[in-house]
């Protein structure tokens, strides 16, 4: 694999190997630490153990088909890849959702903010030595899964939001089951903050290590909490709102110490922002209307149109058979995934196959700032701040 | 110079005038300009990208500081075949623009950006690693997904999805087609 040049043989300094097997990489991600002691003086990442060529699968597949494959990029935000990838396809044919399937797209990705904000605190903790919070933690997760179960029939790989709308009616039981989240889940925040935010330990592990500034952060392209926590305010649901984002009312929360903390603080806050959302699209959500696009030969006719119309049937098998061609040309859409601005471009050539699918991962990206943290800290806080840019290797690697 | 549109944020502090500004700084840098779905698209010629991507950046009226993505694409067998694409953002307008440059498959070679952002060194990487272009003065070209001694590179149209090279040992009953 990757060499590096080091100073070793010249200086007093030696290389450890950490990954791609250390739990605390958050799956396989390998990096070359360069050590004086305890502290790092240079470290480099190296990634690829995970690549699975999504980009190029996605070229031989229909625009329907591809979806799933989605899912399986960032397997802490399903729901939101499956949005990017959507709202990309729908933008090359200009196809308008429902305002109901939007809302619900709105709600589902903001359940899906805060669970893998959930497994992020979890894990970052358990790195730091904070067991419980991470037991704490996946019993919310757990919560939330359920819900995309009752929408999707899946806990993880849901591919619920597709190209023109959503896959199903919400079940029966969906607004209670999410009004009760919605009651206990704000003490549930309050509690882990109870935990962590005045443990001396948590201060202590995460103060003041791995300080970024805005301008490097912006420099090298860093989305997400991590340019939040540095005070700039870049968040795509406000400064580019997509899927009637400006309809809800929420805050971005921002802060400027910018260390491992600040990103914590950011990430706490968040999930009451998000449990805001939901509330409000919990309320815009009417039980019943449309929650697919009218648009023959794109999106699938409904069961009953199939087995009773001649056109539907046609457009099902053309559906399902060929596929559907976008006319010739290029979209670049972005959301705000858990981890940062996630972004989709799609090139079409006319034909029923994408001749490009490109995501534009904010784990790899955010990964490329880990030296800039790491550098001149001791060892024990590189864990600290790989759990702070939050990556998720299958979206890193592709 | 349009008015309309006031409801899409991408629009709004006039989309055009970028695209006047460059033209204004210099004629040869902007050699067409797509509009696609609200979308504007620069082509800029090879030798002029760095000079015109520090201008996006630099200049007072554009500000473009962030560097979000950058990918390519494959025409194959259409010339001239590959496509980088630089997506730019402009955090205080809130306003997006795309750079692209075309390249022949002959001479896949274009200036590095990361001299402007240091965050397009991975993404450049990603397309050398990928699509097999070469950027000028980039401080660690290497492979970043594939291992080093990989061979092609994958995301070329004229690289099948499966059976470029038979896998040797095969257990019995289990062999792949080529496209």
């Amino acid at each position: 694999m990757t060499t590096v040049e080091t100073a070793v043989g010249q200086a007093k300094t030696m290389v450890l190997n950490m990954g791609p097997q250390h739990p605390s990489t958050h799956g396989v991600l390998r990096i070359l630490l360069e050590l004086d002691g305890e502290t790092v003086v240079k470290a480099v990442p190296d990634c690829g153990y995970l690549h699975t060529g999504i980009e190029k699968s996605c070229e031989d597949k229909t625009y329907s088909q591809a979806i799933t494959l989605t899912d399986r990029m960032d397997y802490l935000n399903p729901l939101g890849n499956n949005l990017v990838y959507c709202m990309a396809v729908e933008k090359l044919l200009n196809l308008e959702v429902p305002k109901r399937a939007q809302y619900i797209r709105v709600m589902m990705v903001e359940l899906q903010r805060i669970s893998s904000h959930l497994v992020w605190l979890g894990t970052h903790a358990i790195d730091l030595g904070a067991m419980t919070v991470f037991l704490y933690c996946f019993r919310e997760r757990e919560e939330i899964l359920k819900i995309f179960e009752m929408f999707a029939g899946q806990r993880m790989m849901t591919s619920y939001i597709r190209i023109g709308g959503v896959a199903l009616q919400p079940p029966a039981g969906w607004r209670q089951a999410i009004e009760r989240f919605l009651k206990y889940m704000p003490s549930r925040v309050d509690e882990y903050e109870t935990l962590l935010t005045e443990n001396r330990i948590w201060m202590g592990r995460t103060k003041n290590i791995g300080y970024i500034s805005a301008e490097d952060a912006i420099a090298l392209s860093m989305t997400g909490p991590t340019i939040r926590a540095a005070g700039v305010a870049y968040d795509n649901r406000k400064l580019f709102p997509y899927s009637s984002y400006d309809e809800f009312e929420f805050d971005v929360p921002t802060r400027t110490d910018s260390d491992c903390f600040g990103r914590y603080m950011i990430r706490v806050a968040e999930m009451r922002e998000s449990l805001k959302i939901v509330r409000q699209a919990l309320d815009k959500i009417t039980d019943d209307g449309a929650i697919k696009a009218e648009a023959p030969g794109i999106v699938p006719p409904a069961r009953e149109k199939m087995k009773t119309e001649m056109e539907a049937l046609i457009y099902h098998f053309k559906i399902f058979t060929e596929g559907f061609s976008p006319p010739a040309g290029e979209a670049f859409v972005t959301v705000e995934s858990p981890r940062g601005e996630l972004g989709c471009f799609i090139a079409s050539d006319g034909s029923p196959k994408p001749l490009r699918v490109h995501f534009r991962a904010p784990s790899f990206i955010n990964l490329q700032a880990l030296p800039k943290l790491v550098e001149g800290q001791l060892i024990s806080d590189v864990i600290a701040c790989i759990g702070t840019i939050d990556i998720v290797l299958g979206e890193v690697d592709r | 110079m349009t008015e309309n549109s006031n409801q899409n944020a991408n629009v709004v502090g006039g989309r055009l005038s970028s695209v006047e500004h460059l033209r204004a700084w210099d004629k040869n840098a902007v050699a067409e300009v797509v509009e696609y779905r609200g979308e504007t698209t620069i082509v800029v010629p090879r030798e002029l990208l760095r000079a015109t991507a520090a201008r996006c950046r630099d200049a007072a009226s554009m500000q473009f500081n962030l560097l979000t993505d950058a990918t390519c694409l494959d025409r194959h067998p259409y010339e001239p075949r590959f496509e980088v694409v630089y997506q730019l953002v402009c955090i205080s307008r809130r306003e997006k623009l795309r750079l692209k440059v075309r390249l022949s498959g002959k001479d896949p070679v274009l200036d590095s950006l990361v001299p402007v952002w240091p965050g397009a060194n991975w993404l450049e990487r990603e397309i050398f690693d990928l699509f097999g272009i070469h950027f000028n003065e980039h401080p660690d070209l290497r492979r970043i997904v594939l291992p080093d001694d990989w061979e092609g590179y994958p995301l070329r149209r004229d690289y099948p999805v499966e059976g470029f090279r038979d896998i040797p040992v095969m257990p019995l009953g289990f062999t792949k087609t080529s496209i």
